[in-house]
Parts: C-alpha cells; structure tokens; sequence
C-alpha cells in the first residue's frame, strides 16, 4: 500500500504472539512500532489505517461518472401474479445519455434479461451475478422484509458493478434498462429462447470433443477459479455457522439477568450489585445481539456474493472453452477435408479472431475482477472485524460503569484504574 | 500462594489488572484480618497435591490425591520465614473433621469443603477427580476451608482442629476418641426426622427459607453458567475453522496472501484462547459453589434448631400433661381420659394406699419433667443466643465475599474484552498491511 508509514518488521513482531505474556506486553505497550501512541480505543487505531486506505477510494470516485441506486421495493399485485418492483435512480453526466437524471421501475426479472444480454454480448467477460432465485433452504418466504432488503441490496451492487465495469458500463442494454420507462418491448427484440437454445446445443457439442489444449494462463486461472470456489464454499458455510452458534449464545446468556434479579431480591446488601450484574448482561446481550446482525449484513452477503462470482467464472472459463473448441474443430475440418477450402478458411478466420478476442477479454477483465475481489472482501472481513472489536469495547464499557458503580458504593481504597 | 499475611485494610479492588490469584487473595486477607488468635500465631496453607497409590479399607489398590498443609509461625518483623512444619492430608481426612465440626457444634455454620465430583461441568471440563485443573481447584478449595475455620471465633479454639494442622500420625485416634460418631448417628436421625415445631422461631424460618431460595437460585446461574460455557466454546472453536480456510486461501492468492495468512494465524490463535478465560470464568464459579454448599450449612442449623424447640415443647407438653393427671388424681375427677380413670371406674376405686403412692410417683415425675423443661429453655435459649451471634457473622462475610466476587467477575470480563479486541484488532491490522 502506498504511502503507508508502518515499517515492514511489524508483522514479524506480530507473529512472535503465541505466548499469554508476550501479548501482555504488546498491549501494555505505549507505543506503536512506529512510535505513534497506541490508543486506548482500538476503533481509533483502526480509523487511523482505514482513512488512508479510503483515499485511495475517493480516487476512483472523482473519475465516477454514473450513479446508480436500488431502491424502494414495493409489492405488485395483479390478477395473474404478486411480485415486487425496485425503483432504479440513475444520475450521469454522460453524453450519450439523453439526460441527467432517470427514475424507472425494474422487477427481477428485468435484471435476469439484462444479466443475460450482457452475458450473450460478452460470453468472456465476468459479469457480476445476480442474487439467487428463491432460497428455499431457508424457509425464507418470498415476500419476507428481510430477504426483499437482502436481494435489494444485491440488486444494487448489481448495477453498481456493472456500471463501473469499463466494458459493459457502456453496454446498450444497460443504458436501455436504465433509462426506458418501459422495458417490455425492448425484451421482446434480439436473439430468443431458440438461439440461446442453438448456442447451447453447439457448446455441449463442442465439449463432447473436448479440449486439444488449455493455453498455459488458462489453465492456471481454471485451477484458481476451483479452488477459489472451493474456499469460498467454506467460508460462506463457516459464516453462516458461526453467526448460527452465536444467536444460541446469546440465547443462552440472557438467562442470566432474571436469575440475578431474583437473587438480588433475596438479599439486601447485595441487591444492588446483583442488579447491576443483571443489567450489565441485558446490555451485553442487545451489542450481541446488534454484531449478529450486522455479520449477517455485511460479511454473510460478501461472502455469498462471492460463491455466487465463483459460478460465474465457472461458466465464463466453459464458454471461453467452448469457443476454443469450435475453432479447433472447424480448424480440424479445415485441415482434413479437401474440398470447400476457401470457405472453410473463411470460418476458421472468423472462429480464430473470436477465439483471440474472447482470450484477450478474458485476460484483461481477470486482472480487474481480481483486483476488485480482494477490495471487496477484504473491506467485508475488516469491517465484521471492526464491529466485532465495536462490541468487545461497549461490553468492557459496561463492566467498567458497573466497577465504577461499586467503587462508589463502597467509597474506600482508591488507586489508579489500569 | 498466602506467602505473606497482610495486615492491611482490604481495599476494594480497583486494579483492572488484577488476576485470579491476586482476587484470592484478597479474600483470604478479608478472613486473616479478622485475628483471631489462632491465626495471629500461625500461617497456613495448603501448598501442594500429590497422587498416591495405596490399598483401601477392602484392600483394593486406588490412587488418590494428598494434599500438603504448610504450617509457618506468623511472620515477626524482620525476621526470615522460619521453615514451616508440614503434613499430609487426603481428601476423606477433612470431610472427618468437618463432620467432627457439625456434630460438635451444632449452632455454628461450618464452612464448607470443595466439591467431592465436578458438578455442572460444561462439556470440556473433566469430571476426572484426578484431572490436574480439578485438584488444583480443590487444592485452593481447601486452603480456603482451613483458613475460613481457623479465622472463625469460635471453631478456631477448637483442640481437634489444631491437631489437624499439626499432628499428621496421631489425629485420627483423637477425633475418634471424642465420640462424637454417637452423636453424628444421632443428628443424622434428627436432621432426617419430620416433625412440627408448634411455635415455629420467625426468624430461623426466615432463614430457613431464605437459605433454600439461595440454593435454588445459585444452583440455576450454575447451570445457566455450564451452559453459556459451552455455547461460548462453540463459537470460538468455529472461528478455528476460519483460520483454517485463511490459511488454505492464502496459499492460492498472490498479493493479499501473506496478509490471509498472518490473520489465519491469528484467528487459530483467537480459537484458542477460549480455553484460558473458560479455566478463569472457573473461579467465578467456584465461589458461587462455596456458597451454594453454605447453604446446606445454614439449613442444618435451622433444623438443629427446629429440633431443639420440638424438644422443649414435647417435654413442656409432657410436664402439663402430668400435671393434669395429678390434678384429677388428687381431686378424684376425671377430665381427662384415661385408662386408668376408666378401669378405676369400671372396676372400682383403689384403695388409699395405692392413690398416695400413684400420687408420689407422679409427684417425683413431675419435679424431674420440670427440670428437663427448664434444661431444654436453657438450652434453646443457648442454641439461639450462640447461633444467632454466627449467623450475624456469617452475613456479613456473605456480603463481603460475594460483592467481591462480582467485582473480580466484572474485572475479569473487562479483562476478557481487552484480551479478545486484541486478537481481533491484530488481524485487522494484517489485512491492512499486507496488500
């Protein structure tokens, strides 16, 4: 990171804390590696590393020139069907586009045809997935808030991706789904369900023949995207455990206040402080409480996202497969068949400029969608990490008031809290 | 660990640094200020546990722990701590001399021993009474039963107990030469008994009770406390899963890896460290135990007591009754049915002689019943006196002792708090770093 002014021998020291001790005297440190003052809120120091990060950030957010927002779901009912309708806001200072400000409706579906479009259009490029149809495994209902506000978010990022895509953010479609107040009879034009049909047909044909070979890079970035996928499996599984074991935590632990409360009522010198533990643990239950929430917010949705990315490059490496493929054959017949040679050259030509334009698309979209992935989830586990940090200050917060409460009851010994 | 008896006021803890041990021992310098003149002579501690094998009552080889009882006069100023006398003690040698103690005292709440077997363990804790933690627990658990007797006004003069600390050989002859086993049989009968005080003393009702509503309710936060350890284990054991896939994530990454890497490490070590605040949350509940089994104490006490009052007014009722029937005996009228009444009636009078002897027997009886009431006064109002005057005492260190504790609990979550964002904070840092 440029610019950054902790030294390189910081995570040497770091990694020397396997011992109880050693960690003491890392926080009984005054000072950091670097000499500036360790704070006593850990979320200052974080702050601290988070603003220079977020200067790169604003870089890219000067060069923004559209702006996209999913918003306002509402119900639909209508004889045959219930659905739900987002408000999509557009704002761009973009000449090709007719004007500055644009307001329309979109269903789900409308983002099915757009992803699909532009998938057609580009079958080597990543575009960003969409949120999952309809989850049954969790018994979510279709109409629930929280899983309208889930994929509206979803939705949102959705558009946000494409439209910082520095290929499809221009993409016809895009700017039609956009802007038209009425998306139906542009999905009505272009290539239908039969020739998605046809191109599906000459992909499993083609795949049956199987690959001559995968181009060294190719094959690198295919074992990448498996085992990326593999990870990603179990980070989203292993999220959604820990937030499952810690609801039953909480569970657990509110349990304590009525029992302290009724103990406090047995007693008379001891009521107040047994009541003061009852409220420390109300209290630490609800920060609890709130850091479930936003991991199931924040981190639960990044990581989902990315399972979903995983699909995708799946897909975009089968298709780039597939379009190698149909050159080599074509390429084969070339070099068996003696006759209609010219015209075979003519499609092997075609199929070898398509096969290069898709690598090459492939290739330069990597590197972006690389690049975009480690921001994103590195910024997802920082910020669970900061909110769980969050939490562990308001509960010590809540035991100090609660010592503070004590000292001042009994009013004797005063020293210097630590 | 008491190495040193401190004469100092106890100040209220308001280090948030402070360790278990150091919390300890702010408690055992609560009981030793009281100096009583036991404790003005002598240091005591139980410093050590050793495991012995040897063969039992039905000659059958077992293992058992013994403990080490360190015995140091009190320190003089400037002077070098002499070497202390020591001796050792198993188990079953202080649950003799504590029914030594309840039997001999009856009117005195008897602190009590640790735990015989792990109770409301939470998965991971061994129920093992020879598991290293447990001993270690009952280790302290002793210390804290020999310096609670030896800090009390009353069973520190007791002869028995002093020859627990001093005669290693010699003191099982002397307890049992006290005979007080006769009496055990005999309180364990009454404790077991069911009868009806008719004018039931409020106040030791009120203690009864409240004593029975506090063994409920620190029973439930025992429980509740098994259970919250157990799901908190979860939770942490999961995030071991996390620094697993960082780990195996790292390994395919170019750029971020070395940062995945570090918080992998990190996160395992997070994992980890839930052993450590479990083994200190213990101790926490180990004092919450000491008081649940005070409770049993104290009811014993209440019952004693009950039994006492039932004596007075069964002898009290016994003394009216005869003399009722010397009344009629004397008076010739028969308000009162009695056999012999009905057999004098049904078979005519007896003669004078018979009457005069029938009335000098009763006559005797009555003097002795009177005796017996006025004992039995005596000795209720004895039991009462001196029980009151303990349970005062025992309020007090109950007040003392558990604003403590929740203290040091708080302490400890703070402690805990700072411990955890710690981790946390460093694998924040990690991410930062390296990409």
């Amino acid at each position: 990171m440029s610019g950054h002014t902790v030294p390189a021998d910081f995570s040497e020291h770091m990694l020397d804390l396997d011992e109880d001790e050693d960690l003491e005297v890392f926080t009984k440190n005054t000072s950091l590696p670097d000499g500036s003052p360790l704070p006593n809120s850990p979320s200052s120091m974080v702050n601290q590393y988070r603003l220079e990060d977020d200067d790169e950030g604003k870089e890219d957010a000067n060069t923004k020139d559209i702006f996209v927002t999913v918003d306002h779901p509402e119900s639909q009912v209508t004889a045959i069907e219930t659905f739900i309708l987002y408000r999509v806001v557009t704002r761009t200072t973009r000449s090709d586009f007719d004007s500055s400000e644009y307001e329309v409706r979109r269903r789900y579906q409308d983002f099915v045809w757009l992803r699909s479009k532009l998938e057609e259009k580009h079958p080597t490029l990543i575009v960003h997935p969409l949120p999952e149809k309809f989850v049954m495994k969790g018994m979510v209902e279709r109409f629930n808030d929280d899983f309208i506000e889930t994929r509206r978010r979803a939705l949102h990022r959705f558009l946000n991706k494409i439209s910082e895509h520095p290929i499809l953010s221009y993409s016809q479609h895009f700017q039609v789904f956009l802007t038209a107040q009425d998306l139906a009879p542009h999905r009505k034009q272009g290539p239908g369900f039969l020739s998605r049909m046809g191109e599906t047909v000459r992909a499993v044909a083609n795949s049956v023949r199987g690959l001559r070979s995968r181009p060294e890079e190719f094959a690198v970035m295919q074992e990448y995207v498996d085992d990326f996928s593999n990870k990603m499996c179990c980070m989203d599984k292993v999220s959604q455990r820990i937030i499952k074991e810690q609801r039953e935590y909480v569970d657990d632990l509110k349990q304590y206040s009525p029992t302290y409360a009724r103990w406090g009522e047995l007693e008379e010198e001891l009521t107040e402080p047994l009541k003061g533990v009852a409220s420390c643990v109300v209290q630490c239950s609800k920060e609890a409480e709130e850091h479930i929430q936003h991991l199931s917010e924040v981190l639960v949705p990044a990581l989902h996202e990315y399972v979903l990315c995983a699909e995708t490059l799946k897909a975009v490496m089968r298709r780039r497969d597939n379009i190698q493929a149909e050159f080599e054959a074509k390429n084969e017949a070339l070099l068996t068949r003696k006759a209609e040679q010219e015209a075979l050259q003519e499609e092997v030509d075609v199929l070898a400029d398509r096969m290069e334009q898709a690598n090459n698309s492939l290739k330069g979209d990597w590197v972006r969608w690389q690049h975009s992935m480690k921001t994103d989830l590195r910024s997802a586990f920082i910020s669970a990490a900061e909110k769980n940090v969050e939490y562990y200050e308001k509960c010590l917060a809540v035991w100090e008031s609660f010592l503070v409460s004590q000292r001042a009851e009994a009013g004797g010994g005063q020293e210097d809290v630590a | 660990m008491a190495d040193s008896v401190s004469r100092e006021e106890v100040a209220v803890i308001s280090n948030t640094d402070i360790t278990s041990t150091e919390s300890e021992n702010n408690i055992i310098n609560t009981m030793v200020e009281r100096g009583t003149a036991l404790l003005r002579k002598l240091e005591i501690n139980v410093a050590e546990a050793e495991k012995r094998t040897g063969k039992n009552t039905v000659n059958m080889q077992e293992t058992y722990t013994v403990y080490l009882i360190e015995i140091r006069p009190a320190e003089t100023e400037g002077g070098t701590p002499a070497a202390p006398d020591t001796l050792w003690r198993r188990y079953s040698e202080f649950e003799l001399l504590r029914t030594y103690l309840l039997v001999t005292y009856p009117y005195i709440i008897i602190p009590p021993l640790p735990e015989k077997r792990a109770e409301f363990v939470w998965h991971k804790l061994s129920a093992d009474n020879l598991d290293p933690d447990f001993v270690e627990r009952r280790r302290v658990g002793l210390e804290n039963f020999l310096l609670r007797v030896a800090s009390h006004p009353v069973l520190s003069n007791d002869k028995i107990f002093f020859l627990f600390l001093t005669e290693e050989k010699g003191w099982r002859d002397a307890v049992l030469e006290t005979g007080f086993q006769d009496k055990a049989d005999s309180r364990l009968k009454s404790l077991s008994a069911m009868f009806r005080v008719k004018n039931p003393d409020k106040r030791f009702t009120a203690l009864k009770q409240y004593s029975d509503e506090l063994n409920s309710v620190i029973s439930q936060l025992l429980r509740i406390r098994a259970r919250v350890a157990d799901r908190l284990y979860g939770v942490y054991k999961v995030h071991g899963n996390y620094g697993r896939v960082f780990s195996e994530w790292s390994a395919i990454e170019k750029e971020m890896g070395d940062g995945l890497q570090s918080a992998g490490h990190h996160m395992d070590t997070y994992a980890a460290s839930i052993d450590d605040i479990l083994e200190e949350e213990e101790h926490f509940a180990d004092q919450l135990k000491e008081y649940l089994f005070y409770t049993d104490a104290v009811r014993s006490v209440c019952r004693k007591h009950e039994l006492i009052q039932y004596e007075l007014e069964m002898a009290a009722q016994d003394l009216a009754q005869k003399k009722q029937q010397k009344e009629e005996l004397a008076t010739g009228t028969v308000r009162i049915f009695s056999l012999k009444g009905m057999t004098s009636k049904l078979f005519g009078q007896e003669s004078p002689e018979q009457k005069e002897s029938r009335l000098a027997a009763l006559e005797q009886s009555i003097q002795e019943g009177e005796e017996t009431v006025k004992e039995k006064n005596t000795e209720c109002q004895e039991f009462v006196r001196a029980a009151w005057d303990d349970i005062e005492h025992f309020k007090e260190q109950r007040d003392k002792d558990l604003r403590e504790a929740l203290i040091s609990y708080a302490i400890m979550q703070i402690s805990m708090c700072k411990k955890v964002w710690t981790f946390i904070l460093v694998c924040i840092l990690c991410m930062y770093i390296n990409s």
